[in-house]
């Protein structure tokens, strides 16, 4: 076992799979010589040379665009879109081509592309290097949707998510690029399958739902309140579309509370969409309003670091979340 | 400046009712303590006053709709005002002032606010406060009666841990004990059976209303509970009725028509005095004997039911307070303006069924009482009186007499043939000697 970061954790996948399959290629702003401007992919241009590392223009509508069209050609692109906030000139790509691609030609052509998309504030990136995107895409089918939180899980998570055969949105919670830390081992290959979520503390006085840097932040807030007294069961979702129902249910029939926590603003934020799994599927083991503690709905990340803390969630916000369901 | 109309708690277990009438439409005007709708409880029928002098700006509630304690009913305004939204949840019971419109803008909160988490933490359902789904869901498969249940959640609810600790306890009530009574959750089958309700091939389905809802469930549980051992026996009247010839117009001088059953109370009082055994109620630990008598007396509402108004106390009063209670009772039952209160804790009970016609009949008990006394119809029948001739010799004759077919129906389980006699024979004997 070595311990790793977050991001060594994303190069080490990326590098295996440019070595194992020779269809896999990256493109992306800066992602050649430079390594990216988060450093995920250094030293794979000086590996694998410029026709398998590729730098593109500063748009990201030719980033998809390349990544669709080498895809139908039967590459395996991983596109990176350098910060989540630059992904909407994309968008139509996305949701109208890439998703939608194997359905409108009644599966004679498929996308296979992984969209690698560093989300996510608390960095003193302000409007426009703080953004969370995952509710606008988990909305879109056709498309996959995955957040790792660990080194391992990013690891697998985004080799699977290169050998899978749809068009996957891969978002990396940045802040934890360099701060978040843990095992992988070295010997095996580590894949993580695309779907099931995962138990990361069991409990039973309530079901903490989250994903990403908010997972982290979950554990913290968990551990806190265990000193209290109050036992609570953390889910790492991992995966947002598809989400893993029967852990989700399972969880909540045990627990009979669920608070489900991101970083993203509240009103249509992916969090409603468990909610809403619940309520449908889970009324009679329910104990508790399901509650959701998410960022304010207000148009951005603040500049200002006092308004930053204000808007990001931390352990503080979601330990008092989990008294007061608790207490219930 | 508007008032919201609260649907009120009525007693201290009543707690939900049906909108039988709303005896005023949306944008009538009404003068406050007019009575603006007719509610219909397990126990009773009331009348609900307005709370203010105004404008009927909206009824939310429709005829015939049975609402809990707490839940806004109507909201009384001058015309043009804003009609505040229901609350989702229902609050404590009574009338209150409409709460102030919304809060201020300007923060903005994320996830929900932790006032409206609060506020349905706080919601009742009668005396158990908020029972969450899955807390209905264990009571019911385990059959649990949740008022056995402490709670330790927010406002004293009943947690999910609660009603499976109390389920690990083995504390969980055999499926034939009663279920708790006003319990909203309770399974209905329990009550109707699961089967599907049975219905004539042409007939048309009458609804069920609360109050035949509430004594089909209250025979049914009676018959199922108590050991009914009728006993008859008939009184001669004759003195009764002579007593009440006599008194009927001081009677009337002090506010109070006499009638024949304020005698068959007094009676039934001395008699219940005499044997205290009948004055009881039956308990797993013993036989629960009453200090006082309440009597309650059944009065027939029509084809609306029936209801039996008590008597408290009945051992420390007269003819003439047994007299003016029952009259006071009496018009209040048909009128619908019983309160809650004065239909509970009954500790005997008398029917009148003679009222209708009937000779003798054998009642149901009135749960958890011991017996029920059953007054047939005043008849004059030919009865043989026997005498003895100045001589010494048995001389019998048949005389014309009021008569009267009582009845004892009374709980096995607490006494026996026996004493039922004794009791009634005392009745009887107090009626035919009054003086």
């Amino acid at each position: 076992m070595t311990e790793m970061t977050l991001i060594e954790g994303l190069r080490q996948a990326m590098d295996e799979e440019l070595e194992r399959d020779e269809r896999v290629f990256i493109v992306g702003q800066d992602v050649g010589p430079r390594g990216g401007v988060f450093r995920a992919t250094q030293g794979l241009y000086e590996k694998y040379g410029e026709d398998r590392v590729v730098d593109s223009p500063l748009a990201e509508l030719s980033i998809i665009g390349i990544g669709i069209g080498t895809a139908l050609y039967g590459m395996r692109p991983i596109c990176e879109i350098q910060f989540a906030d630059f992904i909407y000139p994309a968008f139509n790509q996305i949701v109208s081509e890439a998703a939608r691609m194997c359905y409108r030609s009644g599966g004679e052509w498929i996308a296979p592309m992984v969209i690698r998309v560093p989300y996510g504030g608390g960095i003193g990136g302000g409007l426009y290097h703080s953004q969370s995107i995952e509710a606008f895409f988990a909305h879109v089918p056709g498309l996959k949707v995955v957040v790792p939180s660990t080194p391992y899980d990013a690891k697998g998570l985004l080799k699977s998510a290169v050998r899978d055969p749809n068009p996957v949105i891969f978002l990396e919670p940045k802040k934890g690029y360099r701060l978040i830390r843990g095992e992988v081992p070295e010997d095996e290959e580590v894949l993580v399958p695309i779907g099931p979520g995962r138990i990361s503390r069991e409990g039973t006085d309530l079901t903490l739902f989250a994903y990403g840097m908010m997972h982290h932040y979950a554990m913290e807030a968990a551990e806190r309140v265990a000193q209290e007294g109050i036992d609570v069961e953390v889910v790492d979702l991992r995966t947002l579309k598809p989400v893993d129902r029967e852990t989700v249910l399972a969880s909540v029939a045990k627990t009979g509370k669920a608070l489900i926590v991101h970083e993203d603003n509240l009103t249509g934020g992916y969090g409603a969409e468990i909610a809403a799994i619940l309520a449908e599927e889970a009324f009679a083991d329910l104990d508790a309003p399901v509650r959701r503690l998410a960022g304010p709905d207000v148009p951005a990340m603040p500049f200002s670091h006092p308004l930053q803390d204000w808007f990001m969630l931390d352990a503080d916000k979601i330990a008092d979340a989990i008294r007061e369901l608790a207490a219930y | 400046m508007t008032t919201e109309v609260i649907m009120p708690q009525l007693g201290e277990s009543v707690v939900e009712g049906t909108v039988t009438k709303w005896l005023r439409n949306q944008d009538d005007r009404i003068e406050e303590f007019e009575p603006l709708v007719e509610i219909n409880t397990d126990k009773v029928d009331t009348e609900v006053p307005s709370p203010a002098t105004g404008t009927v700006l909206k009824l939310f509630v429709a005829e015939g709709e049975t609402v809990v304690a707490g839940t806004l009913l109507a909201v009384i305004g001058e015309p043009g005002e804003e009609v505040p939204e229901p609350p989702l949840a229902p609050s404590d019971g009574g009338v209150r002032d409409a709460p102030p419109a919304g809060r201020p803008d300007g923060e903005l909160q994320s996830a929900p606010a932790p006032a409206s988490f609060e506020a349905a933490a706080k919601v009742k359902v009668g005396d158990l406060g908020f029972i969450s789904p899955v807390v209905a869901r264990i009571a019911a498969e385990h059959n649990v009666d949740l008022t056995q249940v402490s709670g330790t959640g927010s406002g004293g609810r009943i947690t999910k841990k609660d009603v499976l600790s109390y389920v690990e306890g083995g504390q969980a009530a055999p499926p034939w004990e009663e279920p708790g009574s006003g319990d909203l959750f309770r399974p209905t089958e329990e009550i109707f059976g699961a089967k599907e309700p049975a219905r004539a091939a042409a007939g048309t389905l009458q609804p069920l209303d609360a109050v035949r809802t509430r004594i089909a469930e209250h025979m049914v549980r009676s018959k199922r509970t108590s050991a009914h051992v009728t006993t008859l026996m008939e009184a001669d009247l004759g003195r009764v009725i002579a007593h009440r010839k006599t008194h009927k117009e001081s009677f009337e001088r002090e506010g109070a028509k006499l009638t024949l059953t304020a005698y068959f109370i007094a009676a039934a009082v001395e008699a219940l005095k005499e044997v205290p055994l009948v004055n009881s109620s039956w308990s797993e630990e013993g036989i629960v004997l009453h200090k006082a008598a309440n009597v309650g007396v059944a009065v027939s509402l029509g084809e609306a039911g029936l209801i039996v108004p008590v008597i408290k106390n009945a051992e420390q009063l007269s003819l003439l307070a047994i007299a003016k209670t029952v009259n006071d009772l009496g018009e209040r039952a048909r009128g619908h303006k019983l309160i809650p209160d004065e239909v509970q804790g009954g500790t005997f009970t008398i029917t009148n069924h003679g009222i209708s016609g009937s000779l003798l009949a054998t009642p149901i008990i009135n749960q958890p009482q011991c017996a029920i006394l059953g007054v047939g119809l005043l008849q004059k029948r030919a009865v043989v009186i026997e005498g003895m001739s100045p001589s010494g010799e048995p001389q019998d004759s048949l005389a014309i007499r009021p008569m009267v077919y009582l009845t004892l129906t009374f709980d096995h389980r607490i006494i026996d043939g026996a004493i039922g006699d004794q009791f009634l024979g005392i009745l009887v004997q107090r009626l035919q000697s009054w003086a």
